[in-house]
């Protein structure tokens, strides 16, 4: 099974790479962005086979490690 | 004062943190490697500056996971005293052991000079040799030094006493809400803090500024 872990920054948290990011992109003459926000993709192979099991299991380890719940929010997308 | 510093791979400011310590307590810290499982029979843990795990997913985050911090934790529960500098206040974060996270500097920078710290409370086993409100030099050297927390957390440690160290006058490099250089656990024995107290202890090193924290540590645990 593959899935898929998309962590971002939280509303309200200041994200200066993407800032950068956005300003890099206005001066590339991209126009029309609101703002742009970094962020991570984890792309995960697992061998278990029951996807309730595995949702937990991923949904396990952003807690622990893949996102800092402090300023990071995760979501779990099994991707086949 | 027994002491030991936590050795991580890519911590790389571990020496100056022994040699601070030797110099100002008059004895030798152990040298604790990230896999041992046991920390030695100590007054006060250190976790030291650096890059550990290359900063890989965020500053600290997998240091935070290391086999030794199990034990590090639960002496923290238990009330022994734990510093953490840098890179060691990023995986004190990392671990829970301290509020908040240390982001990317806000002007993106790895900054690396002189900043001036403010002692705001100085009733602290970390900060009592310190004058409350007392203004000193001290060196930083980061590129994830930005702390935040959410406004309810923030509140908290303001209305708890638990801010130690603010950056002063202006000085502040990398965009710390309320100018937090430092701050405490609720149970007053866990410390992190950005800037590195232990890189002037002596003339050599341009002056003594930092020697007041750990003689604040040799006073509070001495005579406990």
């Amino acid at each position: 099974m593959k899935a898929r872990v998309t962590v971002t920054l939280k509303n309200g948290v200041l994200d200066p790479q993407g800032k950068a990011i956005e300003g890099a992109l206005g001066g590339l003459g991209f126009g029309g962005i609101g703002s742009v926000r970094q962020g991570k993709v984890f792309d995960i192979e697992l061998t278990g086979s029951n996807k309730d099991a595995v949702r937990d299991d991923l949904a396990q380890m952003c807690e622990k490690l893949l996102a800092n719940t402090v300023i990071e929010n995760y979501a779990i997308e099994i991707v086949e | 004062m027994k002491t030991a510093v936590i050795v991580f791979p890519g911590s790389n400011r571990d020496r100056d943190m022994f040699h601070a310590l030797e110099l100002i307590t008059g004895t030798r810290p152990l040298s604790v490697w990230h896999t041992e499982t046991t920390l030695p029979d100590v007054d006060l843990v250190i976790v030291p500056g650096g890059f550990s795990y290359g900063d890989y997913l965020r500053s600290g985050a997998i240091a935070a996971r290391s086999p030794i911090l199990k034990d590090m934790i639960a002496r923290a529960n238990a009330g022994v005293s734990i510093l953490g500098v840098c890179n060691g206040f990023q995986i004190l974060t990392e671990a829970g052991l301290l509020p908040g996270a240390l982001m990317r500097n806000a002007g993106l920078n790895f900054v690396c000079k002189e900043v001036l710290l403010e002692t705001v409370n100085n009733t602290t086993r970390f900060s009592n040799a310190f004058a409350k409100g007392q203004v000193w030099r001290c060196p930083v050297a980061h590129h994830d030094g930005n702390y935040f927390a959410d406004a309810d957390t923030l509140k908290a440690i303001e209305d708890n006493g638990q801010v130690v160290f603010r950056y002063a006058n202006g000085t502040n490099p990398n965009g710390s809400i309320h100018d937090i250089a430092g701050i405490i656990n609720e149970k007053g024995n866990v410390l992190g803090m950005m800037p590195h107290p232990e890189n002037l202890v002596e003339p050599l090193q341009g002056g003594t500024d930092g020697r007041a924290l750990f003689e604040s540590l040799i006073s509070a645990l001495e005579t406990a």
